[in-house]
Formats: C-alpha cells, structure tokens, sequence
C-alpha cells in the first residue's frame, strides 16, 4: 500500500501522525517518505542514521558558442522564458528552466548539450525500530519542488518497496499532487477550526481530481467548531481517527517527540487506523472489481474519462 | 510605500491570524497607516476567513498551457511519447493520450509532432480576487487543485495590489506569505522590504525557521523574527532567540498560546476583536509598534 498523508492547510499535524503510524506499523518495514522538501521535519522525529545521499540535477543547456549561430530557436521554442538570446549570445536562467529537453531538440546546429544543475539532495537510512526513511531537501533559493518530489519517489534505495507512508508538503498544488499521485490511499489530517475546513476542502477535490479514495484524522479535537465534522458527514468522508486538542500532546510533538512514544496508549490506534485504511481499500477494490466483471471496461476510456 | 512579507517555513504557525491582527492594528493605532493586503498563500487562502470581504470582484487567472492532440491529425508515430520528459505522454486504444496533470507545456511534443497534430491550449488555472475588506483593499486569490504556476499567481496578485497601493498613496502593503521554501514563497518574498519570520518554538519550528531565514538573506531582504505558541517549550523559545542573537537578527515580539486565538477564527474576527486585552493581543500590539519603527526607520 502507498499511502500519502496531506492537510490543505499546514501545520495541522501531517507529520506526527505520519511518523507515529510508521512506528505503529514498524514489523511490517514501511518506507517512509518525507516528501515536504521544503520544509522536512520527519527526521526529527525518526531520528534516521543517514547514510545514502544522491543529488538532484536537472539537466539545464550550455551552449557550444562555437557551433551557435545565434538564431535564437532555442529562446523561441522555451516556454518557461528561461533562455534570453542577446546580441547573438544565449544566456540561460537556470532556476527558470525545467529540463524538458526541448531547445537541445530544436536547436538547428546540434550546439546545444544538457549539463546537470543540482537544484537538491536526496537521503536515506533506517531510523528508529528500522523503519525504512528518505528524505529530499530542496536547495535554498531554488523554486521547483516537484522534481525533488519526483526523484525521492522514484530512488527505491532499500530494494522493496511497500508499505510506503508519504509525508506531503502543505496546499493543493504541484508538489502536493506529485506526491498523491500514485498513491492508493490520502491521509487528510485537519484541524476542526475554519482554517482547517477550507483547506480539507481543497484537498478532497484534488484528491478527486486524482481518483483517490480519502480518509480524515481529526487532530486537535475539540479546539474550534463542529463544521469539519458535519462537512465529512455530508461528503461521506470517514473520520478514522480523533485526536483530542490537549496541551501535553502539544508539548510533546514540540519537544521532538512522537505520539506513540509519548503516549503508548496510541500505539494501537495507530494500528487500528493502519488497519481501517487497508479495509477501506479492500472493499473498494472488490466493489469495483464486482462492477468490471460485469461490465466490459476499455482502459483508454477510462483515461480520458479523467 | 513599504512592503511586508509575513513568512515561516513550516504550516500552521500563525501566519494568518498574526497578518489579520496587524492589519487592524495598522488601521486601528493612533498614527494609524493606510494598507493594502495580499493574500500570498494562493494554494490555501485563508485571510478572506477572517477579513470580511464585500464588493468582491474575480478575475479568471490564465495560468499556462497544456498539450492537446488532434486524433484525425495523428500519424501515430509515437515521437510525442519520446520526447515528453514528464511522463505526460501514452499509449492508448485509438492513439495517445495526454494526462492533463502531468503535462508541464513544455512543448517538446508540440514542436517535434511531424504531423502539426499537437496543440498547446492556455488553461484558466485558478482565479484572483479584488475586494473591499474591513482594513483595506484585500487580492487574495484561489489556485485551483491540481494547478500549477503558483508563484505566477503570487506576483500577479501582488502586482495588482501593488498598483491598488500607488494609486492610493497607501503606506504599506501587507504580504501574507504561503509556507515552505519555494516557487510560490520566492515569489512572496521578491520586492519585500522587510519580512516577519513566524516562528514555533518546537523542534520541527526552529528547523523550517532555519530555512525561511536562509531564503530571505539568499534573496537578500532584511529579517526579522516573532516567537507564536511561546509557551508550547521553553526550550524551543530559548532556541530561536540564541540562534537570533547569533546570527544578528532582531526579535520583534513573543507570543504567548492562547485558546482564543482558534476561539477568534471560528468566529470570523481577529483575536484583536475578540479579545482586545487578553495576553495575545497585547503582545502583538508591542510587536507592532516595533514593525513601524522598523519600517519607518528604513526611510532614513
């Protein structure tokens, strides 16, 4: 199972409930992923021991200036402005370009070749109870996560893969659907204040627009409204785990502590929501797989059907 | 006309409700100043939440392109596949499909298409927003899921509230930023003259307010920092205000964990209006007169 845990909003407690389902879950080896490059945090709370590192290039142009004719096709073809033909010279804008390879292709006199721009690192190790962690960290001042997201994902440095736990980055955009994508289940962890609402809201349309099956843990239970709840019940959400808002969790989680350390009695909860998960996903599959029998299914139907 | 930048690296530290109290603190203090705000966290907007927006008008945000293939055009040739590096382009029943998600309109296919099959079609990617708000002009904006070019969007809206702010002869303008470290937050970040770091005093705080401090001194804007939940570790404050000292940059205000802050926001209102005088408000009333006197002082 790859499962992604996201929030809309940030802050709200992704990662502690990431890290402490991991542990919740540590016979069966998961691999977790801390997919928030921007700002990672898991690894204070897993305490990894590092020891495999791999950089992030993205593979940017130089310009063999002895074969360019300055005909500025390559200014042309870029749809990210990142290539500036100036008086004959090309002057690429790394953290504008996103590698698609498409100047190198059009170039007429083959001048230019793609050399590697570290734009973040990837790293990896076993952590506590020898959970499987890697993590990415985008480089300051770089702007696309997605590719960081993308190598993380794609790495594999333990051999096999699954369970996989990913830890989203906060919001609904690119890097947050990289990280759903693929997935066969979303984590939505919220808080039951308006915040929380309008941003779990977000998040379960984009899930939707992914075709992924959605559950909530309600974390600082208690602190605001009922709205998050009666939302849920509306929408058919299943909140599968409640979380009550108490300062000692709060002071804990500050302190570096994860949940089910800190409060052994979450330990089977923690199994429990891994549980619940595994039997949402089951039902699901033999509901829809009840429903292919019956009906023939062309697959590029349901492509474009997306 | 100055700019602030209200950033933290990590979710949930307070961004928001602090922007929403310094606003009204910005209109409501005996030299008061007129402000413009904008709401720089596009992928989850929640200042509208709190500032009562009216007189709302919206705008269709275009934000970039994807692929579209003509199947009468398509020889078949499958060059598109090739080419595509985002994994955007397959195999399908009747020819190939494009998924719409992973397309970044690069246009790779479009030009290497033998059979002008390929185009490019401009998506309405989100919407920004202009509207009257209890502290001053509001651009706040709703990326839609899925979307992409959200730093595009960042600049767009602040270059709308930016013009808004001139024509008014405002004084500052107020940045809500979004949190991490890229795209959206570099856009967030660009032209600002001061930035309010909010920070948490938990482990995992310190650690992204690390980062957020390393983005605005790579884009060189000057820094300054506030402790949210200070009461959440003792530890944890005494953390940020040493790696302060070090590093030279100034503390502008602590403040405390209050319930009323959750309390405010289900009621709509800034904590300002729902608890005046209780510790949280007082404390971001000194910290605000420390912010004018920072920005007022970088006029000299």
């Amino acid at each position: 199972m790859i499962l992604t845990i996201a929030s809309g909003k940030g802050g709200t407690g992704k990662t502690t409930v990431a890290t402490s389902l991991a542990l919740a879950i540590a016979d069966l080896s998961p691999l977790y992923l801390d997919c928030d490059v921007e700002a990672p945090n898991a690894h204070i709370f897993l305490n990894p021991e590092l020891n495999q590192f791999q950089t992030v290039n993205l593979p940017i142009p130089a310009v063999d200036e002895s074969r360019c004719e300055g005909c500025a096709r390559c200014a042309e073809v870029c749809q990210y402005h990142a290539i500036v033909v100036i008086g004959g010279k090309v002057l690429v804008f790394p953290e504008l370009c996103h590698g698609c390879g498409s100047c190198t292709l059009q170039c007429p006199e083959g001048a230019i070749e793609e050399i590697p721009y570290k734009t973040g690192s990837l790293e990896a190790g076993l952590a506590k109870n020898e959970i499987r962690f890697a993590r990415g960290t985008l480089d300051i001042g770089q702007p696309m996560a997605v590719p960081i997201i993308r190598a993380l994902q794609d790495w594999n440095p333990f051999g096999e893969l699954e369970p996989v736990i990913r830890d989203a980055p906060p919001g609904v955009s690119c890097p947050v659907v990289e990280t759903m994508s693929g997935a066969d289940f979303v984590l939505l962890v919220t808080e039951p204040t308006p915040f929380g609402l309008h941003d779990l809201h977000l998040a379960v349309q984009l899930a939707g627009e992914l075709g992924l099956p959605v559950g909530v843990v309600l974390n600082r239970d208690g602190i605001g409204d009922q709205r998050v709840d009666d939302y849920c019940q509306t929408a058919g959400i299943p909140i599968l785990m409640r979380i009550p808002f108490d300062d000692q969790i709060g002071r804990a989680v500050a302190g570096g502590k994860t949940l089910v350390e800190a409060f052994p009695e979450y330990l089977p909860r923690f199994r429990g929501l891994y549980i619940s998960i595994n039997d949402l996903l089951h039902e699901r599959k033999s509901r829809r797989q009840h429903y292919e029998e019956s009906v023939p299914i062309s697959k590029s139907d349901e492509m474009s059907g997306r | 006309m100055k700019q602030l930048v209200i950033l933290s690296g990590k979710g949930g530290t307070g961004k928001t409700s602090i922007a929403a109290a310094l606003s009204q603190l910005a209109s409501e203090s005996e030299r008061s100043m007129s402000i413009v705000l904008a709401d720089a966290d596009v992928d989850a907007a929640n200042l509208e939440l709190i500032l009562s927006p009216s007189n709302t008008r919206k705008e269709d945000f275009w934000g970039g392109q994807i692929a579209e293939i003509d199947q009468r055009r398509c020889a078949q040739c499958g060059e598109c596949m090739q080419v595509c590096r985002f994994d955007a382009i397959h195999a399908a029943d009747d020819g190939f499909a494009i998924n719409p998600i992973a397309c970044e309109g690069c246009a790779a296919c479009f030009y290497v298409c033998p059979s002008e099959a390929i185009s490019l079609k401009e998506q309405v990617a989100g919407a920004w927003f202009h509207s009257d708000s209890l502290y001053g002009p509001l651009f706040h904006a709703a990326l839609y899921p899925a979307q992409e070019n959200s730093g595009k969007l960042v600049t767009r809206i602040k270059q709308h509230a930016k013009l808004q702010a001139l024509d008014n002869g405002c004084d500052l303008m107020i940045v809500d930023g979004p949190p991490g470290v890229g795209c959206p937050v570099i856009s967030a970040v660009s032209g600002a003259d001061l930035a309010l770091i909010v920070a948490e005093p938990s482990k995992a705080g310190v650690h992204d307010m690390r980062r957020i401090l390393e983005t605005t001194d790579h884009f060189s804007v000057p820094s300054v920092v506030c402790i949210n939940k200070t009461d959440l570790s003792a530890e944890g404050s005494a953390e940020i205000e040493s790696y302060c000292q070090e590093a030279g940059i100034a503390m502008v205000g602590t403040i405390p964990f209050d319930v009323d802050i959750p309390r405010a926001m289900s009621q709509g209102q800034t904590i300002i209006t729902f608890q005046p005088d209780g510790s949280a408000s007082r404390a971001l009333r000194d910290m605000w007169q420390r912010i004018v006197a920072l920005l007022r002082g970088s006029d000299e």
